[in-house]
């Protein structure tokens, strides 16, 4: 009678206890989310120091890139470095991607983290070529303010300037892409116009 | 039931006791922000000397912990990326923004997971309050397991000391203890 109701006090305290930790378990404590999907994307202005291969992607080197001036579009947006060993594993996809993207609009920008453009310049040249431009990040600024954790991270962002998704670690063609046309398809409805709008004098501009 | 009030009345007396200090902390750093901001815009630094700024950047570094290392703070780690992070604290600090404002900054960018002490709020609670909740039912277990130890052996005439209303048998136990 005594060890039935013991047993049931211990269960009835220990269960819920136990649960919690299973739950915790399940959990990759290096997986953090990012409270930046769904929040306008901080915004940046940086060099270009490797053009790119892709003629609807290129960017001459030392020029100017500013993600105001690219509202309207959907951007890409990839944290990488020399020595980062699964940058090598994403590299194929996402300059296959950057290339099928450019079709629509899409702008893909390489982001250097903590890293010496010369070496970036080296790697690109190694890893055969890469058909979107790559822009420097003195200080990791940028990284800083995406919330950067490692590289590769790839943040995707939508027309109306916001984050709509990130990619922590290597992202694949067909993930990337699959994302990037969910994301022109809601901009589609209601910001297409617009879109349309905004774009055609910001590309006039320069 | 007096006893177990005074215990929860200790354990919260306990908790106040150990959240004042830090809450008296950041009076004081705040004193601080007032102090530094006219000297914080010069952003030479002396070197062996430990400025105002110093302490508040190193005060806000020990409560972010580093996206690398992930088990140490920006302060102590030796990542690249920590190091710069310690920057950006410095250079809003510098720029006159508060220990707060900054910490916000961070939290906006990395989430709660970005500071080393999680948030007494919602579910982060549950580590404030279940080693609390564990040590109360621990204690009470010990309790019961003591008293059941050193319970008399029934004597011939022990009887008598009862209570004769005998309504509540366990709490005249507990006035004998």
């Amino acid at each position: 009678m005594d060890w039935k109701r013991a047993f049931m006090v211990t269960g009835a305290i220990g269960a819920p206890f136990i649960a919690l930790l299973a739950f915790g378990m399940t959990r990759d404590p290096r997986q953090i989310p990012s409270p930046l999907p769904g929040k306008a994307a901080p915004t940046w202005t940086h060099e270009v120091f490797a053009p790119g291969a892709d003629p609807a992607q290129q960017r001459t080197v030392g020029d100017t890139v500013r993600l105001a001036d690219l509202k309207g579009k959907v951007v890409v947006v990839n944290f990488w470095a020399s020595w980062c060993l699964a940058c090598r594993d994403e590299h194929a996809d996402l300059s296959e991607a950057a290339q099928q993207l450019a079709s629509r609009g899409v702008k893909v920008f390489g982001m250097l983290y903590n890293d010496q453009p010369a070496n970036g310049v080296r790697w690109i040249a190694d890893m055969g070529g890469q058909s979107y431009p790559s822009l420097t990040d003195p200080g990791a600024r940028t990284a800083i303010d995406y919330g950067l954790y490692g590289v590769p991270e790839t943040f995707v962002i939508d027309q109306t300037g916001k984050v709509a998704h990130k990619f922590i670690g290597p992202v694949t063609a067909t993930a990337l892409i699959a994302k990037v046309d969910s994301v022109l398809k809601a901009g589609g409805a209601g910001g297409a116009d617009s879109a349309a709008k905004t774009a055609v004098p910001a590309k006039g501009a320069p | 039931m007096r006893r177990l009030r005074l215990a929860v009345m200790a354990v919260l007396a306990l908790s106040v006791s150990t959240t004042a200090p830090r809450a008296f902390a950041q009076g004081q750093t705040v004193t601080g922000a007032v102090e530094t901001s006219p000297g914080g815009t010069t952003n030479v630094p002396i070197p062996g000397a430990d400025t105002v700024l110093d302490r508040r950047v190193r005060d806000v570094s020990q409560r972010l912990r580093c996206p690398v290392c992930q088990g140490e703070s920006i302060q102590e780690s030796p990542a690249e990326l920590a190091a710069q992070m310690k920057g950006v604290v410095r250079e809003q600090l510098a720029a006159g923004k508060s220990e707060q404002d900054v910490l916000n900054y961070f939290l906006a960018k990395y989430g709660d997971w970005i500071l080393l002490e999680p948030r007494a709020e919602g579910i982060n609670l549950l580590v404030y309050w279940i080693p609390v909740i564990f040590m109360l039912i621990g204690g009470v277990v010990l309790f019961m397991t003591v008293k059941k130890w050193i319970k008399p052996r029934p004597v011939a005439g022990a009887a008598d000391d009862v209570a004769p209303d005998a309504a509540a048998p366990a709490g005249a136990e507990l006035n004998h203890v």
